[in-house]
């Protein structure tokens, strides 16, 4: 496999399992008392951020290091970018001081592919605009196999501002693909013009769907949504699809709560519910790291091709 | 490991064909309860000993090995398993993946580890082994417990307990199953 670029490049469900396997072993690798293997000794990886990121990329930085592959972080700001320098010249530059990897976050879908047409180094993509963020949907489908020993035959609802969500796409992609049942909930504003071909049901109730979901995956709000007039504020959005205290009791006692991050405490999910043993947003970005870890190790290292 | 690696892999590609069985199953346990004797002997008695089995032909190994010290001490063994995929110094050359997550059940610093596995051949795997304990602590001796060694040594790396010593050719295989060991080599389907 010579590229990440979206959860399609996986091969389905077996190539998905096969990077959970991996996984597996990088979460064991976590736990020593040296968590750091030297698997990728020599190989060099590149941070290409055009968006702001911070989890993101710390997550795959220790996952780099913890492979013991050497990083370097051209942040855009900074950068000759400012100058008017293009993505290709940019990425082409990068390439010819010697890099084995380059993982991308572009504010335009479809950067990742276009590097990968430029270059012969590996490329992840870290979020496109509002396409896709593969990376995420594996953590967050690793993460709900580790809590509910499986994604397939799970009902997965959806919740929030799903058009402009790339972990969305990603995760719809990813749980689908593994066999859950997955309902997006959101207030049509929210959602994307066109549903056609996706593989989910669609609700705007979202009291309706709680006590019948194994995991609520909860969205953030991005408030300059609300400028645009998407929703009437963030209160009414509260109202409707918040996941508040008194909703929370409407869910079965093993349904899990998730969050891509950064969450918005009191707007998509009430403080004290994102405290709840249920919640999983911490074990989420725990697992982030060890997901990158396996997708940089299958990437640079493995020699297998999952396709 | 190794040689479950190579039997999968190219140049070694294709499905194993046994020759000839160079050790019984009662072979095999009775050079299981000689090796055991051995260990307790070298280390008089039991104490600190952490059986490793390598993945994946070391850790049955390895449980049955503990099992007779545990018969013959009347005291049981702390028995791990480890996967040295991470470790190896040929990725990149081949296709390497870990066969199973490892498990390590206790904090190594202090401790005689014995490093069971089923056969010995070029040390690589060996290699590995020794390069991934050094992230579960300092042990105070690190031993080494093969069934079969095979010879065709690349490192400077030998066995502290041998089942058989088994002269091979490079291109042979050798197999090591609950039946017995078998030696044969690799044909191409």
């Amino acid at each position: 496999m010579k590229h990440l670029l979206s959860v399609d490049d996986l091969g389905g469900r077996d190539g998905i399992e096969e990077v959970f396997r991996l996984t597996d072993s990088f979460v064991e690798v976590g736990e020593r008392q040296i968590p750091k293997v030297p698997a990728l000794r020599g190989k060099t990886i590149v941070w290409l951020f055009y968006e702001d990121s911070t989890r993101t990329r710390l997550s795959f930085e220790q996952a780099a290091k913890r492979l013991s592959a050497d990083t370097m972080n051209f942040s855009v700001g900074s950068s000759s970018v400012n100058k008017g320098e293009s993505l290709r010249d940019t990425v082409q530059t990068i390439e010819a001081m010697g890099v084995d990897c380059i993982v991308v976050r572009h504010s335009s879908a479809g950067a990742p592919w276009q590097v990968a047409r430029w270059i012969e180094a590996s490329v992840v993509n870290a979020g496109d605009g509002w396409h896709e963020h593969p990376t995420q949907a594996l953590l967050d489908s690793y993460t709900i196999r580790r809590h509910l020993g499986g994604v397939a035959g799970k009902r997965i609802a959806i919740v929030g501002d799903i058009k402009h969500s790339r972990v969305a796409r990603s995760d719809v992609l990813a749980f689908s693909t593994l066999g859950a049942d997955v309902t997006l909930v959101a207030p049509p504003t929210l959602l994307p013009p066109s549903l056609d071909g996706w593989p989910v049901a669609v609700t705007h109730d979202l009291d309706a769907i709680l006590p019948k979901c194994d995991v609520v995956y909860l969205l953030r709000m991005q408030r300059e949504r609300m400028t645009e007039a998407l929703i009437p504020s963030l209160r009414e959005y509260t109202a409707g699809y918040g996941l508040t205290k008194r909703r929370v009791e409407r869910l079965d006692e093993s349904t899990l709560v998730m969050h891509p991050g950064p969450m918005n405490r009191g707007v998509e999910i009430a403080a004290e519910v994102a405290d709840l043993p249920r919640s999983v947003v911490i074990d989420q970005v725990r697992n982030g790291v060890a997901v990158r870890m396996a997708v940089l190790y299958l990437l640079l290292g493995s020699g297998v091709d999952l396709q | 490991m190794a040689e479950r690696e190579r039997r999968s892999t190219p140049p070694f590609g294709g499905v194993f064909v046994a020759r000839s069985r160079v050790m019984e199953r009662d072979d095999i346990n009775r050079a299981l309860w000689r090796m055991a004797h051995e260990i307790i002997e070298r280390n008089h008695g039991l104490d600190g000993v952490v059986l490793i089995g390598l993945q994946t032909g070391g850790v049955p190994l390895a449980r049955r090995l503990a099992e007779a010290l545990d018969q013959i001490e009347g005291h049981p063994v702390d028995v791990g398993s480890l996967d040295v995929a991470f470790h190896r110094d040929d990725i990149g050359l081949r296709p390497v993946l870990p066969e199973a997550v490892t498990n390590i059940p206790v904090d190594l610093t202090g401790s005689v580890v014995v490093l069971v596995d089923d056969v010995l051949f070029t040390g690589r795997t060996i290699r590995a082994a020794l390069d991934a304990l050094t992230s579960f602590g300092r042990p105070r001796a690190v031993q080494l417990a093969v069934m079969v060694d095979r010879g065709h040594r690349e490192l400077p790396i030998r066995p502290d307990y041998v089942g058989k010593n088994l002269p091979t050719r490079r291109d042979e295989v050798v197999d090591v199953n609950e039946d017995g060991v078998d030696l044969g080599e690799m044909v191409k389907p």
